[in-house]
Formats: C-alpha cells, sequence, structure tokens
C-alpha cells in the first residue's frame, strides 16, 4: 500500500495529517483562502478529498465532468471566492477547450490539481496514452505547471503557485505525481 | 410538463422582459451565442458576463457566481443545444440547492447559429422533464410571456433554485456582444462589487 494510503483515508483527523501530502495540500489552500473545492474524483485524491469534506472551511462536492468545475471556479472567482478543481490526467484531457475559450482569454486565476495517472507504473494503456496529451496541452496554452514528486517541495510549490496565480490572473496546473502520492497501483 | 400549450416566444422580447423586472443588480450570465447576444442588445448592464466559447458552461459559471454571493440573485440564460452539453450540471445544481440561483432555457430545438440543424432532443425529449428528473423540482415551462413574467417574479422570492423553459422561434440574435474578454470579465467583477475600476 502506498505511503499516502495508510496516512490520511484511515486518520481524517487533521493533525496526523498535516505532513501527509494531502494534508500540506489542504493547509495551503486554506492558507491562500481557497475554499470552494469541485472535484471529479480519483483514487489517489481519496484522502484529500475526504478531509476537505470533514473541514467546514471548504465547500467540496463532487461535479459530473471537469469543465463544468473549471465553469463553477470561473463563476465563483468572478463573485470573489476562491477555488480549485481537483481532477485526474483523464479529466484533464476533457479541458482544452474550457482552458482555451474560458480560464485564459478571460484572465481567470484557475487553480488545478491534477493527480497523475499514466507513468511510473501505469497498468493501462489508455491512461498511459492519455497522461501524453496533458503536457503539450498545457505548453500549446503556455499554461504555468508543475509537476510535484517531492514531499518537501511541496508547500512552496502549492503556496508559490497559487499566488503567482491570483496575482497574475492566470491558470496553474500543479500535477501530482506517483513519486509524491504513491500512485494507483495494479493490485487494487 | 407538456409543451403542448406553450406560445412559441422570441429570445429577445423575453430576455428583454427579464431585464426590465431586474432592480436589485442582480448577476446574468449570458451563453454562448445568441442566448448573449440577445442579452447584449437587451442593454448593457455592468452585472452581465458574456460567454465567448465553453458551450454549456452558462449554468455552472452562474452556480459559481450564486456561490461566491449568495445574497444576490443569480440568472442565467442558456440554449437547449447547450444545456445538452452539460445535462450533469443540473444534478450538480440541485444537490448544492443554492437559494439564489434560476436557469433560463431557451428551447428552440436548433442549433440556430450553425444553420439550424435539428438537436438531437429536438422532439423527442423535454427540457423541463429532464431538469425535474435531475433533481430541479421547481421547473416549468412558461406558457407565454405573462407567464415568463410570473416565474421570474416567483424566483425572485424562491428559497431553491428554479428553472424556466422557454420555447422561442429560430430568430437569430438582434445584437452582437464585443468580444473582449477581459474587459467582459473585469466590468462584471465590477459589477458585482469584487473590484473598483483603476
Amino acid at each position: 500500500m502506498p505511503i499516502a494510503e495508510q496516512e490520511g483515508s484511515l486518520q481524517p483527523t487533521q493533525a496526523a495529517s498535516d505532513r501527509s501530502w494531502h494534508g500540506i495540500v489542504l493547509q495551503t489552500l486554506k492558507r491562500n483562502e481557497v475554499s470552494l473545492i469541485p472535484y471529479v474524483p480519483d483514487r489517489v485524491l481519496t484522502p484529500l478529498i475526504k478531509n476537505l469534506h470533514a473541514d467546514p472551511f471548504f465547500t467540496t462536492f463532487a461535479t459530473a465532468r471537469e469543465e463544468e468545475a473549471v465553469g463553477i471556479v470561473s463563476g465563483a472567482w468572478m463573485g470573489g471566492r476562491r477555488g480549485a478543481v481537483l481532477m485526474q490526467t483523464s479529466g484533464f484531457a476533457t479541458l482544452a477547450n474550457v482552458l482555451a475559450s474560458l480560464a485564459v482569454p478571460y484572465q481567470i486565476p484557475l487553480i488545478m490539481f491534477v493527480s497523475e495517472r499514466g507513468t511510473l507504473g501505469e497498468f493501462n494503456y489508455g491512461q498511459s496514452l492519455v497522461c501524453r496529451t496533458m503536457r503539450p496541452v498545457l505548453d500549446s496554452l503556455a499554461l504555468e505547471h508543475h509537476t510535484i514528486t517531492r514531499l518537501d517541495e511541496l508547500e512552496f510549490i502549492a503556496d508559490r503557485s497559487i499566488k503567482q496565480a491570483v496575482t497574475t490572473q492566470a491558470p496553474v496546473a500543479l500535477i501530482l505525481s506517483p513519486l509524491l502520492t504513491g500512485g494507483k497501483v495494479f493490485d487494487k | 410538463m407538456s409543451t403542448r400549450n406553450t406560445k412559441i416566444m422570441n429570445r429577445f422580447d423575453v430576455t428583454s422582459r427579464l431585464i426590465a423586472r431586474l432592480q436589485h443588480e442582480e448577476a446574468v450570465i449570458g451563453g454562448i451565442g445568441n442566448t448573449n447576444f440577445d442579452l447584449w442588445a437587451a442593454g448593457h448592464r455592468p452585472q452581465n458576463f458574456y460567454m465567448l466559447g465553453s458551450m454549456g458552461l452558462a449554468f455552472p459559471i452562474a452556480l459559481g457566481v450564486a456561490l461566491a454571493q449568495p445574497d444576490r440573485r443569480v440568472f442565467a440564460l442558456e440554449g437547449d443545444g447547450s444545456l445538452l452539453m452539460q445535462l450533469g450540471a443540473l444534478s450538480t445544481i440541485a444537490a448544492l440547492k443554492p437559494k439564489n440561483l434560476t436557469m433560463i432555457v431557451m428551447d428552440n430545438g436548433i442549433y440556430q447559429i450553425t444553420g439550424a440543424q435539428p438537436t438531437p432532443a429536438a422532439n423527442v425529449a423535454d427540457i423541463v422533464a429532464i431538469a425535474i428528473g435531475s433533481g430541479l423540482t421547481n421547473s416549468a415551462w412558461a406558457a407565454d410571456e405573462e407567464d415568463f413574467e410570473r416565474l421570474v417574479d416567483d424566483a425572485m422570492a424562491a428559497s431553491e433554485p428554479n428553472l424556466i423553459a422557454v420555447r422561442i422561434d429560430d430568430k437569430p440574435g438582434v445584437g452582437t456582444t464585443r468580444r473582449d474578454p477581459v474587459q467582459i470579465r473585469e466590468r462584471f467583477m465590477h459589477g458585482l462589487g469584487v473590484r473598483e475600476p483603476l
């Protein structure tokens, strides 16, 4: 079992998960007043989603599609409330249209956390192919993105990236590598 | 729920009637194409937002505004073809139950702006039945213009999200929105009191 799942998922208390990857993400969102969290679920994101639901600071809910979640946080930003979208690699692959026609041209600081499937032990051929489309799409729109692999760099990258997105009014994608989260493996 | 007794109305006329009834700086989100062209033509307001792409996201964007500003009423104008792209959004809204969100669907059964091709739902699906089945129990067809105005007045005092469907003709939008996304977004944020102009 990946380290990430041994922590968090059994112990949704905040103190226990503070130094886990998901505890750091939750605290960084809170510190930056990012409170609206629509998501399309992913196995790896489960402890983060569970703890976000348990924390009344956040409004956390599932959407039917990732682009729907992007629309929601875009509207919320214009109304004065910060949000972030949680998704999996395959969900990001559905977003090219909304990134190019809403988030980028309207200069909306869309904050995306993407759980990375398709690499470092992927067992589903489709997932590995979808993963290869993600960075070319981000690069084609010159969108800021970081792949986070180390726990000791997570807080710095996430905190600075959220602040940069807001101040420069530009989207950012934070890709959570299996090196950070443990990923999803075949026996699951 | 039946559409048989509903009058075929006109998008610009219905949109103008909505705008005329707004007195509390309500937000209005116009979907892609004709819905925002007619919103623009009805007279620009600082609380209007015009989509230039992202077909199907008028209701999700309006939901975000409604969640950010629960004391402001938010209207969203969407076409039937656009709504078909994002039917899941109806369930999301039903689950969250924002008290201040009213969805208006302009249903002509065609993709008017691309050459009036019929939508896959034309003559087989009922938008209001879909909305009710998605959990939006406060959904209704407007029988005619006066009924539309009555439903809008009801919506102003509603304590749950509501949807008004309007059967409209095949006319194109009356105006053309100025396609300046940064200015549209910035002026909308001024209109919502989120920012002050430089």
